[in-house]
């Protein structure tokens, strides 16, 4: 059973703008949102709302305008590039609507590329690959190309490869935008395994009120300002 | 080396473009070992000459003679140490193909002069009593697989035949080496008293004479000193240092040094324009995948060496391949013994055919390695989305 603890993620007076030449797009706007540790948090709101923006923002992938991105007490907008990308390593675990798994590498291979920025052996990334693959139920097919797997189960190898290193946090962009029903239903019972029997947080971008419906709490944006908070169970 | 297995595979991602990209890479490299060989081959004469020694000509050009007489005059010269000389005989073994480079050699003064040329002491003495004696070098006896005690033809298109024989039957007295690397092992010299007493015109005559000073700091003076002594005469000299004799020898089919580096420069150009596009192409049909590297905390320098480690390797390896089959293809055999005796990928153009296929390596991958480094994580992502 999962449980919330503290705050793990707090966005403070967030504002996020994009320059198009003389224009100015305003994404988000003095946005505010804490996440608690454990919780499974879905992201919604229309096209253009500033969801992706958003999760870029607490992953480090981008840096806000103004306001400040605190994960676990660290403020991660201050952090140069470098540093960025080392507390990525560390802490973040994307995945992504298309997998986006590089299709020159096998199943095993793909779920070690972020564990050769470890310090761990050949033989014990291996091992941590082969763990990952075998929560996702995928230990069959350990020397599989991505082109010869199904969406459903390119997307467990991409939710492997992003639990491999046990990050403090997984980022979900879509990951059922792309899978039918069955396999996306399949996509969400593992996200909510892992929420509730590993307690990873996991902040979810959805357009799909189904996807979201498995999350703890749902997060509406909308024209990039938070729109609604509520719990879903 | 954790990332090897990573940069394997996307150089196989698709296989025939590396593979021909590496191939152009491979042909260059193999033209550029071929060339370098020309070079040597058409520098070795200026790379074996001693400071020492001085050629003597016609001023005329080399294939006016001298009179044999002018030997001891020039050897009276102050500053003078040794003289002998040489003229180019233009033998031919059985057929036209089979010329090679053959001298008659006043044998007494011959070693002095040429003190690299090393032949042991009984064949030598064997030679100094036989008139019709020849010595061989090793490579030419090895072409033809000549031993000492045979009885070899030879025709000469320039003297024709001796008196009263159908060919000039040489006997091989002793095949010699030579103590400089890359020296030329491939000629013949016979003695001058037979062919002078034989040849059927130009009795008394020479083709130049070859002479050591007795301080190599004076060459330029005593050279001066020898055309000055032959001034206003029928028969006016040329005397240069043999490194200079070699070099405008050389120079009479051109400057080798400037075809070399125009060829390369074209060549090299052409095979930039395609790594570099080969490297351009690979890397921007993978943006999305670098943008999911760098999210997954692949720093932009590690990326960026990614990339150049990847076109490095494929340079490197259509490079030295090509260059190490140059080499292995001189090394076994060389195709034109005949008219290019010496005729090698030398080590300094090994050296440097590496150094430039690592080069170009570098910058092939240089403009698709600083796309990779600085595109934005975000923007990479939504690439591939």
């Amino acid at each position: 059973m999962s449980t919330t603890g503290p705050d793990l993620v707090r966005i403070n007076h967030v504002t996020k703008t994009f320059h198009r030449g003389a224009e100015d797009i305003h994404v988000l706007s003095s946005l505010d949102l804490t996440v608690a540790k454990g919780e499974f948090l879905a992201l919604m709101g229309p096209s253009g709302s500033g969801k992706s923006t958003l999760l870029n923002l607490i992953g480090g992938l981008d840096r806000p305008t103004e306001g400040s991105v605190e994960i676990g007490g660290e403020r991660i907008d201050r952090l140069s590039e470098r540093d960025l990308a080392a507390w990525r390593a560390r802490h973040i675990g994307f995945v992504f609507q298309f997998y986006n798994l590089m299709p020159v590498l096998n199943a095993e291979r793909n779920v070690e590329l972020p564990l050769l920025l470890t310090n761990l052996s050949k033989r014990q990334r291996r091992e941590h690959a082969e763990n990952a693959l075998k929560v996702v139920g995928l230990s069959h097919r350990l020397k599989h190309y991505p082109r010869t797997l199904s969406g459903g189960e390119q997307q467990r190898v991409g939710i492997a490869r992003a639990i491999a290193t046990d990050p403090t946090l997984l980022l979900c962009d879509e990951p059922t935008g792309d899978l039918d029903r069955k396999s996306g239903d399949e996509i969400l019972t593992l996200l909510q395994t892992l929420n509730r029997e590993q307690g990873k947080t996991i902040i979810m971008v959805t357009h799909d009120p189904h996807a979201s419906a498995r999350a703890t709490r749902t997060v509406h944006l909308d024209k990039g300002q938070l729109a609604a908070n509520a719990p879903t169970d | 080396m954790k990332y090897l297995g990573l940069i394997w595979s996307n150089l196989k991602r698709h296989k025939l473009r590396t593979a021909l990209t590496i191939s152009s890479i491979f042909v260059a490299f193999l033209l550029f070992g071929f060339l370098f060989a020309f070079k040597e081959a058409f520098n070795s004469g200026v790379r074996m000459a001693d400071a020492d020694r001085l050629i003597v000509r016609h001023r005329v050009s080399l294939i006016q003679t001298l009179p044999v007489s002018y030997g001891p005059r020039i050897i009276s010269i102050p500053g003078v140490a040794s003289v002998t000389h040489m003229t180019w005989f233009g033998g031919i073994y059985q057929d036209p193909k089979n010329m090679f480079a053959s001298f008659p050699v006043e044998q007494g003064s011959f070693f002095d002069l040429y003190p690299e040329l090393t032949l042991p002491a009984a064949e030598r003495a064997h030679w100094s009593k036989t008139r019709s004696g020849a010595i061989i070098g090793r490579s030419l006896a090895e072409k033809f697989s000549w031993k000492t005690g045979d009885i070899i033809p030879l025709t000469s298109p320039i003297y024709g035949e001796p008196s009263n024989q159908a060919a000039w039957d040489l006997e091989i007295c002793g095949i010699f080496d030579t103590t400089k690397k890359g020296g030329d092992t491939s000629a013949l010299y016979f003695r001058y008293d037979y062919f002078d007493e034989a040849r059927p015109r130009g009795k008394g005559e020479v083709g130049w004479f070859t002479v050591r000073v007795a301080n190599a700091s004076e060459a330029d003076a005593v050279a001066a000193k020898i055309d000055e002594t032959f001034a206003n005469s029928p028969y006016e000299t040329k005397a240069e240092p043999e490194g200079a004799f070699a070099a405008g020898f050389a120079q009479q089919i051109g400057d080798i040094g400037k075809i070399l580096i125009a060829v390369l420069s074209a060549v090299f150009f052409t095979i930039l324009l395609v790594a570099g596009n080969t490297m351009n192409q690979s890397v921007s049909e993978r943006t999305g995948e670098i943008g999911v590297l760098k999210a997954m905390g692949f720093t932009g320098p590690l990326v960026l060496v990614l990339v150049l480690v990847e076109s490095c390797l494929i340079a490197l390896t259509g490079g030295l391949g090509g260059l190490g089959s140059a080499w292995g293809m001189l090394t076994l055999k060389n195709p034109i013994a005949s008219v290019l005796p010496v005729f090698y990928v030398p080590e300094s153009a090994l050296l440097l055919g590496s150094v430039l296929a690592l080069a170009l390596g570098l910058i092939s991958g240089a403009l698709p390695a600083w796309h990779a480094l600085r595109i934005r994580t975000a923007d990479a992502l939504r690439r591939n989305g």
